[in-house]
């Protein structure tokens, strides 16, 4: 017996919520979307405090997950060195479909101020990127903010399609 | 006290006037001044060759030949206490002399004093390593390698240390491009999509002021953005990036800023 107070009034009668295949799907999504720890300069210092108590990711189902297998985003959080680009390509291919990636800051964007021989001059050079949020660093309501945005996004896709996925080439 | 120069304008002017202007040299006093230096100076020269040697700077510099650094800095270590080796590289002057001037930078602990050992290299010449004397030199002489491409002698691991094992070139070479050569502005493309996708890529944008109004796919059209290869006229409108969709989310309350408090005491 349940022991909490169920309203028969709403919904005909009934303790149940109707809805199509694509909105729970894409609340499923939308509301846990695991983000991979990839802190590569200050930029991840921002992300982190983002994660911790003050900001508070864990409410929008954002938890961070030290690997691959279990991402759907990749926050690219600092400079991409030229040395470390091939390893950026070989995380993102480890990630399982449907997955997005967030360019977070300058250095990530366009290189930034790091117009230099040994710096990737944005990461959208290397995998197709979803949300490019500007600062340097970005505050973390910046980010928050950009993962709104990639919530609304995700809400927007039709999830019972077959989804293409994203390559850059 | 520095001299005083009007400062009005300044600004407008030029910083550099002489374009020939050679900054004076640190003043440079004779070994004997100092007691500590004077002794160490002897104890090299009785068994090698110095150059030149002065002291600038309250430090110490002494000159010698490439070939007798292990057994200098050796002596250093062993007899005159010179137990840290702090930092070591390479200078670039292959356009004016040809060459490397390499240095160690040594601290005496038990003397309080620091010394710098220099030497010339040729272009192409090879040193000998001094790891097996100081464990810092390890990593140092990797970095020397990895910048200027002076190799060291019996070091047991004579690779690049930051830049990757199969990079081409050496970047803090005077001739060496900020932005990097050919090489390296094609390295990670070259490296994970093969050389056939530099037509599909495109070379880097290396502008940093470059705005284009036109431009569909960068980031010239922030508010106003549009589907890539849009063709721009100017009236488009502006895009209200709103976190939530007019309707609501299934699910999910959208946050009513009425409903909120604001705390006016933050001790409470």
């Amino acid at each position: 017996m349940a022991q909490h107070k169920v309203n028969y009034t709403q919904n005909g009668g009934l303790p149940i919520a109707l809805t199509s295949v694509d909105k729970i799907v894409n609340w499923g999504r939308s509301n846990s979307i695991w983000a991979l720890t990839y802190g590569l300069a200050c930029c991840g210092i921002e992300m982190m405090a983002s994660g911790a108590s003050r900001y508070d990711f864990d409410r929008f189902g954002t938890i961070f997950r030290a690997s691959p297998r279990q991402a759907d985003v990749m926050i690219v959080a600092g400079t991409l060195t030229k040395k470390h680009a091939e390893f950026i390509k070989r995380l993102y291919d480890q990630m399982a479909e449907p997955k997005w990636v967030i360019s977070m800051g300058s250095c990530a964007n366009t290189g930034g101020m790091f117009n230099t021989y040994a710096t990737v001059q944005g990461v959208d050079r290397i995998i197709p990127v979803d949300l490019y949020l500007p600062g340097c660093a970005p505050r973390p309501e910046t980010l928050q903010y950009g993962v709104m945005l990639l919530q609304k996004k995700i809400r927007a896709n039709q999830a019972s399609r077959a989804q293409q996925a994203k390559r850059l080439m | 006290m520095r001299a005083y120069k009007p400062k009005d304008n300044v600004q407008a002017k030029p910083y550099y006037t002489d374009r020939f202007y050679v900054s004076p040299q640190v003043p440079k006093f004779s070994v004997e001044d100092d007691e500590v230096f004077a002794h160490d100076l002897e104890a090299i020269k009785a068994k090698f060759d110095v150059l030149d040697a002065y002291i600038q700077v309250g430090q110490m510099v002494v000159f010698i030949n490439p070939e007798d650094n292990f057994k200098v800095l050796e002596l250093m270590r062993d007899e005159l206490e010179y137990t840290q080796l702090s930092e070591m590289s390479a200078i670039d002057w292959l356009a004016k002399r040809g060459g490397f001037e390499i240095f160690y930078q040594m601290l005496s602990m038990n003397k309080r004093k620091r010394v710098r050992i220099k030497m010339f290299i040729k272009k192409g010449e090879a040193l000998n390593s001094v790891e097996k004397l100081f464990r810092s030199a390890d990593w140092s002489e990797r970095e020397m390698f990895d910048m200027f491409g002076i190799e060291a002698n019996n070091h047991p691991f004579m690779k690049r240390i930051l830049m990757p094992y199969d990079w081409q070139g050496h970047p803090l070479l005077k001739t060496y491009p900020l932005q990097g050569d050919e090489f390296a502005a094609w390295y990670e493309v070259d490296k994970i999509f093969g050389k056939e996708a530099r037509d599909i890529i495109g070379p880097e944008l290396r502008d940093p002021a470059k705005v284009d109004r036109y431009d569909s796919e960068r980031f010239a059209r922030l508010g106003y953005e549009v589907p890539k290869g849009t063709t721009i006229t100017g009236n488009e409108p502006k895009n209200e990036q709103n976190y939530q969709e007019e309707g609501g989310v299934f699910m999910i309350k959208k946050f009513d800023k009425k409903d909120s408090v604001v705390i006016d005491d933050p001790q409470r």
